[in-house]
């Protein structure tokens, strides 16, 4: 990505960005403080760690893990996560014999009250575009092979809908605590490229 | 519409990329100002997100891919904001020179004409009178279309048979509301495709669920 020179005859995205911003705040059409308060909020306070609590409770507590999988939406808010693009959130789980992976094909879509915004990989055409055609060889480059028997099921998020994966939890973690436990759970895994893996 | 946007099964971008664990949430700062402002873009050109992902869906190759994804969000931003004739067009690149030290003319602020456009309520979901015209289990086909405007049926579901696996909750229709057209809210369906329905008899196992409005759907039979 370049940010000394523009591309496509454009002048360069921050030089761009700039202008912008300078257009609609001089006029008074944004706040800048609205703006510092939305860029703070994504770089800081929503993240994949709200979705690792929420698998952490899940893998803990049956009730819970079962709410999570009958209504997503509700069950995350009772952690207190909710807002922007995740309207309707589904939860998956994966097994030893299922795998859900998610993919939005169309844009990037991306369930941000528990993940956060994406991450590169997830946007990169690369991944779009072969999630839903070769996703078994995708996993395998990006590092998790999968065995033949395992049926991968992949999300494409085309709608409002998004989708969250609750990962398996790995074993030799049973004497673990809820709180021992979340800073294992990955962004990866609750995106379906990765599993969970035993510290 | 068909644009570079629809990405499903398209060939040419190489391998995917292993997950990193120090990637920050912004790699430079232009990128979360960039973020905030196409965000805040939507409300202030009075529009909404399904016209700001037409907008994204109308770039070219370029501006889509050039600057990332980023880039293009404030390229469809830049659209709505011209669109609603808050940005005169080229306001933009103007302001950018005048930064980098050019001596150029800015184009004169224009009246602004937002669309005649008001959401019947908050977010995406509504309620539906009807009953949804598929069932869970059932067979259906997504439609082999093609519509000129904004839509979320990718490409490469087209004319292909799958299986309702879940009825969502009904929303707003994006192809309509994309262009002020009305909020048209539909059933929405997880539909579960085989790869092989797909991709022929060569593709990997494997099954995808796409969410499909109930207009982009018909009987199989």
């Amino acid at each position: 990505m370049t940010t000394t020179s523009g591309s496509g005859g454009r002048m360069p995205p921050a030089l761009r960005t700039e202008a912008l911003e300078q257009l609609l705040t001089e006029r008074g059409l944004i706040d800048p403080k609205a703006m510092n308060e939305i860029i703070t909020e994504y770089e800081t306070n929503v993240g994949p760690l709200n979705g690792a609590k929420v698998v952490a409770r899940a893998w803990t507590d049956p009730q819970y893990r079962q709410r999570l999988l009958e209504d997503g939406t509700a069950a995350i808010k009772e952690l207190g996560f909710f807002g922007r693009q995740g309207e309707h959130i589904v939860v998956v789980e994966n097994t030893a014999t299922t795998h859900n992976v998610v993919v939005c094909t169309l844009c990037s879509c991306y369930p941000w009250p528990v993940l956060g915004l994406p991450p590169s990989w997830y946007k990169d055409p690369a991944y779009r575009s072969r999630m839903v055609r070769e996703p078994r060889t995708v996993l395998a480059e990006m590092g998790l092979e999968l065995a033949d028997n395992v049926q991968i099921i992949v999300r494409d998020s085309t709608s409002e809908v998004r989708w969250l994966v609750l990962p398996e939890r790995p074993a030799g973690t049973e004497h673990l605590t809820e709180e021992e436990l979340v800073p294992l759970v990955s962004r990866d895994a609750m995106v379906g490229v990765a599993k969970v893996k035993a510290p | 519409m068909d644009s570079i946007a629809d990405m499903g099964g398209t060939r040419g971008w190489g391998p995917a990329h292993p997950p990193r664990d120090d990637e920050p949430v912004f790699e430079e700062p232009w990128q979360g100002r960039a973020f905030a402002l196409a965000l805040l873009s939507i409300w202030v050109s009075g529009q909404n997100i399904d016209a700001f992902r037409h907008g994204l869906e109308r770039l070219d190759r370029a501006a889509y891919l050039s600057d990332g994804y980023f880039g293009r969000w404030l390229n469809a931003a830049e659209l709505q904001l011209t669109d609603s004739a808050i940005l005169a067009p080229g306001a933009i690149d103007a302001r950018a020179r005048k930064l980098s030290g050019e001596d150029v003319a800015e184009p004169p602020v224009p009246e602004p004409a937002r669309p005649q456009y008001a959401p019947t309520a908050r977010g995406s979901l509504r309620t539906v009178d009807t009953a949804p015209a598929f069932s869970v289990g059932e067979r259906v086909r997504a439609k082999d279309m093609s519509p000129p405007g904004h839509t979320r049926l990718p490409g490469y579901v087209r004319g292909h048979a799958g299986v309702v696996e879940l009825i969502q909750p009904a929303a707003v229709l994006p192809d309509s509301n994309a262009h002020f057209e009305g909020e048209n809210p539909q059933h929405v369906y997880s539909v579960r495709f085989g790869s092989r329905e797909l991709w022929g008899a060569d593709a990997e196992p494997f099954a995808v669920t796409v969410e499909m409005f109930e207009s982009y759907l018909e009987t199989t039979s």
